[in-house]
This record gives structure tokens, sequence and C-alpha cells, in this order.
């Protein structure tokens, strides 16, 4: 049979570099629409090379679509590397500004958590509390389920950013 | 160093290249790069409309092997060239287009004839660049001619404001590229070809089906040499054509919708199937899951993406098609293949390529036969799109590579007139010969000036049904014959239409004054010649598959 054996869909994590350049981010964002790709979530930031930044790209498919992700990000002329971060140990952290109503509940609730997540109040009024929380998806997504329940005020949040567990050269 | 504008610098940059034409046509936006122009060494060339500049240097390109080069303004001049530059994307043809834009103090201000370039021709480009700063110029020139023609070959738009083009610096050409994103694999990897050599060898059913990739890169006396050395046949695509003579006894035809019966038959039957610059394309394909049930898979390609994309493949083969065709044929045995080809010659015996003859009326079939035997089969064919294009790839037999000149992927109609342009001013010692339709020749009818003014004796074949022939076969097959929209009525005199301009033409109403007319043609060499075929109006073309089905629901004639 020539076609694929489907597998399923699950949710990968790419760690990009490329050119520091302005337009490339269109590039690579523009890839994943013009294909049909999804992207849960994006981050962007210089590395310690200036003429790169590093791309953390979380996206959901199949093993056949994200091999053509890869691939068809390879194509673009601005990418330098990728590195597919789903199999291999990583490190990811996710950052999280909530505001909420200040109350007894919450208080209870962020102490709760204090002691497991990174977590912390950052301005308190009678009003209104705003709470901090860097952790990484898995657990940034349990905190945010809790905190609808008492009630989300406004919230912000950031895309995953990751680096490999691996040292850079090894294999 | 020398000190220059931008614009001159571009120029220059050209020179350097070996550029031997410029499509294009001048606007505010890029009236520097055209003042440049006016003391080129090489030739611009004026079109009328900028869809025609790209496509005939699609065409020079494709003929000539070097990249096409084009110099329009910004705005709609830049948004006209769009098709152009998604069908070359497509095609895998090298271009570089520049565009002028808007001074760059203005850029994002919704200026006069300003366009987001870059933004609009961002999936349909292999690269693209705004030019802010005038240093940066050489180095992406030198970049964009790279880009352009090595690895898998592409379109690269440079965008290019005008107060940039007028700016003044010193001009140095870089001398070699560096780019850390762009390493295209080339040497194909020696334990891959050694098993794809051993597979061949071990098959009984082979069949080597291969496409763009081989007259991209040059390979078609290296296919040659392995179909040879194999005794395996060789269907080829659409885009592929050319790449094994048309008369080759191991050539099965074209494969695919509108391919022969007895090359799907074989690819259906196949226990190996060798794709070499090929990407398994849904008009090649159909339904994928009945697509070459029982083959094993080796696929060569330069560009990764497009192996594993749409069938699973056994052995891939990233490289340059002829580097990788000149190490496989290094060590590559024959396969046993004397049964498979007797069973292959019995199918072409009970269903050959073959159509309805007519003693009074000119089939399409019969009149490119005929401008084939007659033109030559060292002509340069180009072709618009549609059934005259399935037609011609069927019995237009050429001889050779980079011969045959098609819309492919994107399958644009008035691609072939430009295109035929192009590749005449490339070879201006070749037949060149534009088979084309009555819908297709209209949408780049205007570039009739461009080649009268250059007496280009391009040769316009029109099979003209008075129809948009392949969406009519459609509407009769699939809708009911319930011919929406495809009617031509109110097609001009284009016998009259050529005079108008400066061109000759003559209709052809009767079969029997096919050959006297393509023969006078060929006497025609110092302008356009339009031969008008008034053919039979409900023609199908045939074999087809219809979209999405396999080789098992062919209809091989109505």
């Amino acid at each position: 049979m020539a076609v694929h054996d489907a597998t399923p869909v699950r949710e990968r994590i790419l760690s990009v570099l490329v050119e520091n350049r302005s337009g490339v981010l269109s590039h690579v964002v523009g890839l994943f629409s013009a294909r049909g790709y999804n992207i849960e979530s994006l981050a962007v930031g210089e590395t310690e090379d200036p003429t790169m930044s590093r791309i953390t790209l979380v996206s959901q498919g199949d093993d056949k679509t994200l091999e053509q992700i890869k691939k068809q990000l390879n194509k673009l002329i601005d990418v330098i590397k990728i590195q597919d971060l789903t199999d291999e140990g990583f490190i990811d952290r996710e950052l999280m500004l909530v505001k909420m109503k200040t109350s007894p509940a919450l208080k209870e609730v962020l102490n709760s958590l204090a002691p497991q997540y990174r977590i912390h109040v950052v301005e308190e009024t009678l009003e209104i509390t705003t709470v901090e929380c860097t952790e990484t998806r898995e657990n940034r997504k349990k905190i945010f389920e809790k905190f609808k329940e008492i009630g989300i005020v406004e919230i912000a949040q950031t895309g995953a950013t990751a680096l490999s567990k691996k040292t850079p050269g090894s294999k | 160093m020398a000190k220059m504008t931008g614009a001159q610098a571009v120029v220059e940059a050209f020179s350097r290249e070996k550029v031997d034409f410029v499509f294009g046509l001048p606007g505010g936006a890029c009236l520097p790069l055209y003042d440049a122009l006016y003391d080129a060494k090489f030739k611009v060339i004026l079109v009328r409309h900028e869809q025609g500049a790209v496509h005939m240097a699609e065409g020079y390109a494709r003929s000539t092997g070097k990249p096409g080069v084009v110099v329009v303004t910004s705005g709609p001049g830049a948004t006209n060239t769009v098709t152009g530059i998604a069908d070359a994307y497509m095609d895998s043809i090298p271009l570089v287009v520049i565009t002028g834009q808007v001074k760059s103090f203005l850029i994002g201000n919704d200026a006069f004839q300003e366009a987001d370039v870059t933004g609009i021709t961002r999936p349909i480009t292999k690269h693209n660049y705004l030019v802010k700063n005038v240093n940066d110029l050489p180095r992406v020139l030198k970049e964009a001619f790279y880009l352009a023609s090595h690895g898998r070959p592409g379109p690269v738009l440079i965008d290019f404001p005008s107060d940039v083009s007028l700016a003044q610096f010193d001009f140095e050409y870089p001398e070699t590229v560096n780019i850390r994103g762009f390493k295209p694999v080339l040497h194909g990897h020696p334990g891959q070809i050694k098993k794809a050599a051993k597979m061949i060898e071990e098959s009984k059913r082979p069949v080597i089906y291969t496409g763009g990739g081989v007259i991209i890169s040059g390979a078609a006396k290296e296919l040659i040499e392995l179909v040879e050395k194999t005794n395996a046949p060789c269907t080829n695509t659409l885009m592929g054509l050319g790449g094994v003579p048309g008369t080759h006894p191991l050539f099965m035809g074209m494969l695919g919708m509108h391919g022969t019966v007895y090359s799907n038959r074989a690819v259906h039957e196949s226990d190996l199937l060798i794709a070499i610059g090929a990407r398994f394309d849904d008009r090649v394909t159909g339904d994928l899951k009945k697509f070459a049930p029982l083959a094993k898979i080796i696929h060569i390609d330069v560009d990764p993406s497009a192996i594993s994309k749409n069938v699973k493949v056994d052995v891939p083969i990233v490289g340059d098609v002829r580097e990788v065709l000149e190490e496989l044929n290094k060590v590559v045995k024959p396969a046993d293949t004397k049964e498979w080809l007797a069973t292959i010659e019995g199918w072409k015996k009970e269903s050959p390529l073959r159509y309805t003859d007519d003693s009074t009326n000119v089939r399409p079939q019969y009149a490119i036969q005929k401008l084939c035997e007659i033109l030559g089969s060292d002509a340069i064919v180009t072709t618009d799109v549609g059934q005259h294009q399935m037609w011609a790839a069927q019995y237009y037999k050429v001889d050779g590579p980079n011969q045959f000149l098609t819309s492919g992927g994107l399958g644009t109609m008035g691609y072939g007139f430009p295109a035929a342009i192009g590749a005449q001013l490339g070879h201006p010692d070749k037949i060149v010969v534009c088979v084309t339709g009555d819908g297709s020749i209209q949408m780049n009818i205007q570039e009739m000036a461009t080649a009268v003014i250059h007496k280009l004796p391009v040769k316009i074949a029109i099979i003209n049904n008075n129809y948009l022939g392949m969406v009519r076969q459609w509407q009769e097959a699939f809708y009911h014959h319930r011919y929406s929209s495809s009617d031509m009525s109110g097609n001009p005199d284009f016998v009259k239409l050529a005079e108008a301009y400066g061109a000759v033409g003559r209709r052809i109403e009767k079969k029997a004054d096919v050959e006297n007319a393509i023969a006078w043609s060929k006497t025609i060499t110092d302008r356009p010649c339009i031969l008008d075929f008034a053919v039979v109006e409900e023609e199908n073309v045939y074999p087809m598959i219809p979209s999405g089905k396999s080789f098992e629901e062919i209809i091989d004639m109505a």
C-alpha cells in the first residue's frame, strides 16, 4: 500500500532557530496557515547570537503532518535549524498573568497552590489580586482551570518557551 | 568598488549574472531602474501586460535552463505578476522578479500604487526580500540568483523602493553566497542508492515514473541510460515529457488522468515504482489508496518535502536527480523484464492511444499529429491549459528535454503564448509552436504586439472548438450536459486579429487543408503566425481517469 498508516494526533513542541530579521516571523506563521497546520502557541526571542532568534512552537498533528511541517519549515530560507523536542527531554515554561477578585477563597487557593507551583502574588488591592505563574505547559493548564473555577477578571498568557535537556553539540 | 545608484547596481548585477533578457513594463516606482536599463548591454523586452512578462521569463528559463528576469513597477505592476510567479513556484522555474516599491518612508501609508508585495507573494515565492538599505543590495541580488537556480529552483522576488534605487553607494558584488539556512543536499546517500539498485535488479515489473525534476536537473541523458540499462518501461508526467524521446521503445507515454491506458495499467500492476523528480500529484495518482497498490516505491528528489508527502516511500533518496542517476547507473544491473515488457506490449495493442478520425472535419488530435510531423519533433512546444494541452501531451512527441513547456502545477490559461515568446528569444533558430485553445489564447493575446515588434516567428496553433473545452467535457460527463458558461461565442476572427497586429494567420476548417496550412506557417520567418483550426466542437480527451478515482475506473474511449 502506498498510503501512510494513520498515527494519533498529539501535541508537538518544536524549537526553530531563524535569522533575526524583519519578515521572518511572517514567513513561519504564513507557512502554517497556507498549509493548514495548527499553531497552539508560539514564542520568539533573540538568542546568545544576536543574528539569530529562537521560535518555540507548539503544534498538533500526526506523525506524517509533523514530518511535513518540519520539512516545509526547513525549506524556508530564513530557517537555520529545527529541533523536535517532543520525544527528547526538554525544559519548558509558560508565563501567565491573572487578575482575580480579592477574596478569602482566592487566598485559600493560592496558599494551597504556592508550595507546589511557581506562583506568586504580584500586586494586591482591596478589589483585585494579580498573580504571576511561571510553569510548565502542563502545570499551567491545571492552574488555569483552578483559577477559572474562582473566576478570572483578566488574563494574559505567553506560549511555551523551551530548551532541550541535551548539551548543544552532543549526540 | 564603484560608486553607483541602487538602480545601476541592479543592472550591473544582471550583467555579472549573464542575463540576456529582461522582461517587463515600467511605471512610477521603477523609473530609476528603467533609466538604468536604458544603458544596459542586454535586451529589455517591453511587454503589454506584466503577467506576460513573467510567462515569457518562464518560457525563456525552461527552454534555456537559465533564470528568467522580470522588472515591473509597484502596486498593480507587481500584483499583475502574481499569477506568473505562482505558476513558476508550482513548476519550479527559476526566476528573479524585481518589483518597484513606493519610497521606503511611505511604506505602510497606503501610498499611490502601493501594495504589500512581499506579503502577497510570500506563499508563492521560494524566497522574497524587501530592500530597505541600499548596502544590502549586492548580497540580496547575488542570493536571489543563487536561490532561484539552486536546489529545487523557483521564483525569488526583490521588492525595491524607489528611494533605495536612487541612493548612491559603493558597489561591490560578492563572489560567493553563504546562506546558513539553505544547504540543499545534492549527493544521494550511497547506501540508499545501492539499496535502490538491488530492488531494481530483483523486481519483475518495474516502472520508471519521471517528472519535471529530470528536465530541470539536466538528467535526460542519465535517465535514458537508466531506462536502457535496466530495461524498465518508462512513463512521464506532464512536466516530465521530453525526459525520454517520445518515440523511445521503452516509453509508454504520459501517465495520470489523461495518460495512456497501458502506462497507467503498468503502474497499477507494477511491483516497483521508481519515481524520479516527480511528486505524486493528484492528477497522476487519483485515489491514493488504490495507486500502485502492489508496488514498492523508490523516490529520488532534491526536495525532501516532496518525499513521503503523498505516498509512503520505501527507499527515499534526497539529491540532485542527475547526480543520483549518475551514481545509480554505475551500480544498477538489468532487471528481468522480458515478460513484463511483452505484457505491456499486449496492453498497448489492446488499448492504444487513439481517436476516431474523420474524412472531412478537423479532429484536434489529427491537427496536433500533423503539427508534430511537419514542424518537427525537435521544435519547442508550449501549451496553454485545457483539452488542447492534453492532446499536445499525447500526440506531440518531442525528442528531448526543455522542449515541452506547459503550465503543469498551477494550470494557468494564458501561459502558452508568452512562454513561446520567451522560448523563441532564447532559441532564435528553433521552431517554436504554441498549441493553445480559443479560450486560453485570449488571456494573453495582447503579447502579439511584443512578438511582432521583435519579429518572432512563433506559430500559434489554436485548437478552436468554440468552448472552454475541458470545462465542457467535465460538464458533459459529470453535470448532465449543462454547459454553464463554457460556450465561447463571441470569439474574434483570429486571422483578422493577427493581421491587425501586423502578424499573419489562416483559418483551417477542412481536414484536407491542415497539412498545407502548417507547411505555410513554416515559411513565415519574420512574424508570428496564427493557425486557427476550427475543430470538431464536442471532441473529448481520452483516456480519462475521473478526478479522485483509480485506474480501475479508466474510461478508454466513449
